[in-house]
């Protein structure tokens, strides 16, 4: 897992609830071996036409901001636990999606490839998502280390949480399997006491 | 304080927890399948280990095979090739597979309880949101993604943090023509596709006892349709009498020694739960939903309403222009293409028997295409033993072999472009069954009347 260092960006704004893990990354393009390239199809559906077109007013198609932040109505990555929807995200270049609320799979799939996850209130995102509508050029920081969201113009100004040990394995890119590879020999002791 | 069932379940599986951080969970059993597997394998080869305890593994292919021929190779060489990567892998890592035409293939949350696997309990995972199915044991069961797959198989376990929990009781007698189907979806109604989220659920109540095995899975099947981690039910005598006799439940004395164990597996009187909702059987009725997420459901009677719940006008308008709907519209009678039987949700035998009793010496209407599609071979072969096939197909219908299939269109049984759909699986997201598709999703019974009539129709006004 690559380390997550802190970073400065413009916004992708994303203003629909429920956006399901299917509308990330259709079911069709599921059928690779690999990690890679899932980028190409996030949002598959509503970036192109039946005819493979561009449907040139959605947002990731008008807005040509390289942003890594995507902000997202509440209930964000429903659905399906395909992790496909976190490698897709990533693999297009976002680092960050900020919502009212997530998915829990899709939460844990997002730390595990070292995207963040940011829960603001329903209030904040309102907010953000005005800023953002009135000037699509704002840019905002995102502080994992003192877990901290804001814009450069200082109106809005958050604090976010996350636990001790997720933010740790993100700022120094740790994996999880290393960890509980680390603790085998509890695992075994567990599985003695088993039956 | 007493403990939840979840937390009994939960509390004996704890192999340490990490101080401001998540638990390590011991994982007693995993089931794996061609879709969200071959990235974990990888990430395996490429440390150089093996799976850890691949006696607790068990893989099937279902998401992505053909629904026919099936003992032809796979035509299209994207899922054939993902089909032959978990062949390998399997013989790589010594893992029972139970993959195409083998006599046990079928959907992973169909063929873990049928063959006795699902054991209450259990911590159960596999890479599949509706692995909440394996639930109504009283085991805790959940989807996890391809990192958690791969860590599952090189250690076993998994971190997780707890969820919060959540009792959910209907009370009462279920009235006429609603089956467990409704029952989901009048709940996923009520508390909205996100009320569930962070929750791990509980189901009680009469109406929740009187159940079959089959529904009870129906009905956790759909608990991650509200958010929901999981949903679980406490192991009773209709499970017992489920599990005894199944091919890999324990036998003879062993099976008396496990129910005793099984019989603590409730919640204490004076347990407590983060929330609890209740409901009346007799406020529910067949359900059909008509947006694009399950939440979205309506009495099959109701007219579809002008908002719902946590959404904004702006995405709920966005759901009924993809539907082609209206707010006040009606649903009953609205004109229907395809007919869909099948998925975890329901193709189990009980549900292809409810709709075979609905078509049985009718035939489907002309406009309307219709599959059965089994959850399992062990359900295909029970079915042709009943006769159940050739009802179907002398109705019209089309009876096919065991998969996901439309549920959610990864191989070629998709519902085209603008086309309607009654569905008997778990999701009507848009283009979940296809692009464009538009899903209704209702119970076997509504389904199969539905087809033979060519729209909807509601199951009490049968005759
Ligand atoms: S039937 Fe549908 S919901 Fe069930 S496991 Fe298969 S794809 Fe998933």
């Amino acid at each position: 897992m690559e380390k997550f260092i802190k970073f400065d960006s413009t916004i992708m704004p994303l203003n629909i609830e429920n956006i399901d893990t299917d509308q990330i990354i259709p079911a069709r393009f599921l059928k690779a071996v690999t990690r890679d390239g899932f980028g190409d199809n996030l949002f598959r559906d509503w970036r192109y036409d039946n005819n493979d077109n561009l449907i040139e007013n959605f947002n990731l198609n008008s807005i040509n901001n390289d942003s890594k932040i995507l902000l997202a109505g509440r209930n964000f990555g429903c659905g399906s636990s395909r992790e496909h929807a976190a490698w897709a995200i990533y693999d297009y270049g976002f680092r960050v999606v900020v919502s009212s609320f997530f998915a829990d799979i899709f939460r844990n799939n997002a730390l595990n490839n070292g995207l963040l996850v940011i829960q603001l209130s329903q209030n904040k995102i309102d907010q953000i998502f005005d800023k953002v509508s009135n000037d699509i050029n704002t840019v905002f920081s995102v502080d994992l280390n003192d877990q901290k969201f804001y814009s450069s113009d200082g109106t809005i100004d958050e604090e976010f949480e996350i636990n001790e040990y997720n933010k740790t394995c993100l700022i120094n890119g740790y994996d999880n399997i290393d960890y509980l590879l680390s603790v085998k020999d509890k695992i075994l002791k567990f599985e003695s006491n088993l039956k | 304080m007493g403990k939840t069932l979840f937390e009994k379940v939960w509390d004996n599986h704890v192999v340490d927890s990490i101080p401001n951080g998540p638990s390590i969970i011991y994982i007693d059993k995993h089931l794996i399948h061609e879709v969200t597997s071959p990235q974990a394998f990888a990430g395996l080869n490429k440390r150089n280990i093996k799976v850890f305890r691949p006696d607790k593994t068990i893989a099937t292919a279902d998401h992505n095979v053909p629904t026919t021929n099936q003992h032809l190779p796979i035509q299209e060489a994207l899922s054939r090739n993902q089909v032959e990567t978990l062949n390998k892998n399997c013989r790589e890592h010594c893992v029972e597979l139970y993959g195409l035409g083998h006599k046990y293939q079928g959907i992973v949350h169909v063929i873990g309880p049928e063959l006795g696997i699902t054991q209450p309990g259990m911590t159960i995972v596999c890479g599949d949101s509706h692995t909440s199915t394996h639930g109504a044991f009283g085991s805790i069961a959940f989807g996890i993604g391809t990192s958690e797959v791969e860590m599952v198989l090189s250690t076993q376990c998994l971190l997780q943090n707890k969820p919060k929990t959540m009792l959910i009781e209907i009370d009462g007698e279920l009235n006429e023509g609603v089956y467990s189907k409704d029952i989901i979806l009048y709940i996923i109604s009520k508390i909205t596709a996100s009320g569930g989220t962070g929750y791990f659920v509980e189901y009680s109540g009469a109406a929740i006892r009187s159940l079959s095995m089959e529904a009870r899975m129906t009905i956790c099947n759909m608990s991650i349709e509200m958010g929901a981690r999981g949903g679980m039910i406490a192991p009773d005598e209709i499970t017992f009498d489920y599990i005894k006799g199944k091919k890999f439940s324990p036998q003879g004395d062993e099976f008396d020694a496990s129910v005793k164990k099984w019989k603590q597996l409730k919640s204490d009187n004076d347990a407590k739960y983060d929330k609890v909702i209740k409901f009346d059987a007799k406020d529910i009725e067949p359900m059909i939903t008509y947006g694009t997420n399950p939440g979205m459901g309506i009495k099959i009677k109701d007219y579809i309403p002008d908002s719902a719940l946590n959404t904004s006008s702006e995405s709920f308008n966005k759901s009924l222009d993809y539907m082609g709907l209206k707010s006040g519209q009606k649903l009953i009678d609205k004109k229907i293409d395809y007919v869909f039987i099948g998925s975890c949700t329901n193709s189990r035998i009980e549900d292809l028997r409810i709709a075979s009793n609905i078509v049985k010496g009718k035939k489907k209407s002309d406009q309307v295409n219709a599959w059965v599609i089994p959850g399992s071979k062990s359900v295909e072969k029970i079915a042709i033993e009943e006769g159940l096939d050739k009802i179907f197909n002398e109705a019209g219908f089309e009876f096919r072999q065991p998969g996901c299939s439309a549920c959610l269109a990864m191989n070629e049984d998709k519902i085209p472009q603008g086309k309607y759909c009654v569905s008997t699986s778990n999701r009507n997201f848009e283009g979940r069954q296809g692009p464009g598709s538009r899903t209704f999703l209702a119970s076997p019974a509504t389904a199969a009347l539905t087809a033979l009539n060519g729209f909807i129709t509601d199951i009490r006004d049968y005759n």
